[in-house]
């Protein structure tokens, strides 16, 4: 248990953690309503908040969180009221955000292209504990929007017209969604890097949906093989000498492709169970008199 | 019955794009009637349901839920909507019971599930049959299952009023027996339904009275119209699509 002598590992577990459980906890609601690639261009948008808070010499994780934040909604809003070419805008803003990044941060004197890539690929070591102070606060929103406004967010990222009906305020609920997946994005930066966020908000969902039913199961799976992938993960980086970012995702794959491979005997299991149960069904619902009469003429 | 409409469409006009979709239409459903709103593809049934529950803003005319004018009705709990739908299943896996439970939110909006409302969202599943199936995933369900999934959805909020958009479309005999069951029991206890339907099939004992639309317009207000040729045949599954100009051929009518 050596990993947990120094300060900056212990830094590093922390929001390892944090994001462990923050990512896939938002990633299943935009996974849930097929933005699965959401997360992606949020970080690249938060890029140029990266920029800009190494031009204005203050804490990039607080200026990445703002602008990540300004870029979901753009998108949420392009997304419901956007009718034509959405994609086209979406696009604009990926590569604005991206371009706006490495040119704001060249501009700086602080920063060097060399520190954004930092924020790429994520620097478990660099943490500072203003960092993880940040991280953590965010968390907690992260948190307390995804589970406890969970049965709201299920209703409206499973059928937004039905739940538009309901009379929930869905217009607000997505706004919400969108700003919770931008402050994880920026929670996730320092851990796993810009690029790789949305890997971890959707990788250990679709790998958790290989082996469950129900989407609190999904939900919990789900934050299990975050936390375990982003620790394991940090850890690994420790002793051998590997980028964490990197290492983190292979592993939310590699878990992903064991529970695939896993799953599919069980999955063939359950077909059979419910090609049964309604065969039986049929039988007893099925009145002989609604036979269809093949003996008239169409 | 019609002194105290549940719904009252008034004039309403509606477009989509530039294209005129409802041109005048008059529409009403007296407290404890079921009426069917028929018509052939893009004749503005599904358009008529939509701007009722508020989805499709109108460009003309009124409409009043309940003696409420809609723009100003927060009641949602009231109305069980069923949307047109071929799945109950999304991005993520999501057991019977899970979706169900979430037509329940109209009733409480935000807070804790109560007992009272895991009882009504049992009871809904009960209604349709799917009690026994309520920790299966939707997507192990059949067509017809993932349309009583959507109906138990609706009445989770134990509503006045039903609003169906053609809940018959896919849907297996023996799922069509236990939804005009289920509807039966609702109409029995005082529900007002308004439906949307290519034909009135299994459901025809239960019509009150039926809309025809053609072209965004009212062409028959009054008793069903009786079925005869291939669309009288019991299982005849309407699912060929028509023109909109094509002349009104629903076997409805002739």
């Amino acid at each position: 248990m050596d990993f947990l002598e120094p300060a900056f590992m212990q830094r590093a577990l922390l929001a390892a953690v944090l994001v462990g459980i923050t990512a896939p906890a938002v990633g299943i609601y935009l996974v849930q309503r097929r933005q699965a690639l959401m997360g992606d261009g949020i970080g690249h948008v938060a890029m140029t908040g990266v920029g800009l808070g190494f031009l204005l010499n203050s804490s990039p994780v607080w200026t990445a969180t703002l602008v990540a934040i300004a870029g979901s909604v753009v998108m949420e809003l392009i997304r419901a009221y956007g009718k034509t070419r959405g994609d086209l805008a979406l696009a604009l803003l990926f590569y604005g955000g991206m371009a706006g990044g490495v040119m704001l941060t060249s501009l700086s004197t602080t920063g060097s292209n060399a520190n954004l890539t930092s924020y790429l690929f994520g620097s478990l070591s660099t943490v500072s504990s203003e960092d993880v102070t940040a991280i953590a606060l965010l968390a907690a929103f992260v948190v307390l929007v995804t589970v406890g406004l969970r049965r709201q967010l299920f209703a409206v990222s499973q059928d937004e017209e039905f739940a538009r009906v309901t009379g929930l305020p869905v217009r607000l609920l997505n706004l919400l969604v969108a700003i919770t997946a931008a402050v994880t994005v920026t929670v996730a930066m320092r851990v796993v890097g810009l690029l790789l966020v949305s890997a971890l908000m959707v990788v250990p969902v679709a790998a958790a949906q290989q082996l469950t039913r129900s989407f609190k199961a999904t939900f919990v799976l789900a934050v299990l093989i975050g936390t375990g992938v982003t620790l394991s993960g940090t850890i690994t980086s420790y002793y051998q000498d590997v980028p964490p970012g990197a290492t983190i995702v292979l592993l939310a794959i590699g878990v992903f492709i064991a529970l695939a491979v896993l799953a599919t005997p069980l999955a063939r299991r359950r077909a059979r169970t419910a090609e049964r149960a309604s065969a039986e069904c049929d039988a007893r619902c099925v009145p002989d008199t609604r036979r269809p009469a093949d003996d008239v003429r169409v | 019955m019609n002194d105290d409409p549940v719904i009252s469409v008034r004039g309403a006009t509606a477009a989509l794009g530039a294209r005129p979709v409802l041109r005048g239409v008059d529409l009403t459903v007296g407290r404890g009637e079921v009426v069917a709103l028929l018509g052939a593809n893009g004749s503005g049934k599904s358009t008529a349901v939509r701007a009722v529950i508020g989805q499709v803003p109108l460009t003309g005319g009124s409409i009043e839920l309940f003696g409420t004018d809609r723009k100003r009705f927060r009641d949602w709990a009231r109305i069980g909507y069923v949307p047109q739908r071929t799945t109950a299943a999304s991005g993520v896996p999501a057991t019977v019971r899970e979706v169900v439970a979430s037509g329940r939110l109209a009733r409480r909006r935000f807070g804790w599930a109560t007992r009272a409302d895991r009882a009504a969202v049992q009871r809904a599943m009960e209604l349709v049959g799917l009690a026994d199936r309520a920790k299966d995933a939707v997507t192990a369900l059949s067509g017809g299952q993932h349309q009583r999934v959507l109906i138990a959805r609706a009445l989770a909020s134990e509503p006045d009023l039903l609003i169906m958009d053609e809940p018959m479309a896919g849907v297996d005999l023996g799922s069509q027996e236990i939804l005009a069951a289920t509807l039966r029991e609702q109409v029995a206890g005082g529900t007002s339904v308004l439906l949307v339907l290519h034909e009135l099939g299994p459901l025809e004992p239960l019509i009150d009275r039926a809309v025809v639309l053609r072209d965004g317009c009212v062409v028959h207000d009054g008793p069903p119209p009786k079925a005869v040729g291939q669309h009288a045949l019991p299982g005849h599954d309407h699912v060929h699509p028509h023109a909109a100009d094509e002349p009104l051929r629903t076997g409805l009518l002739s």
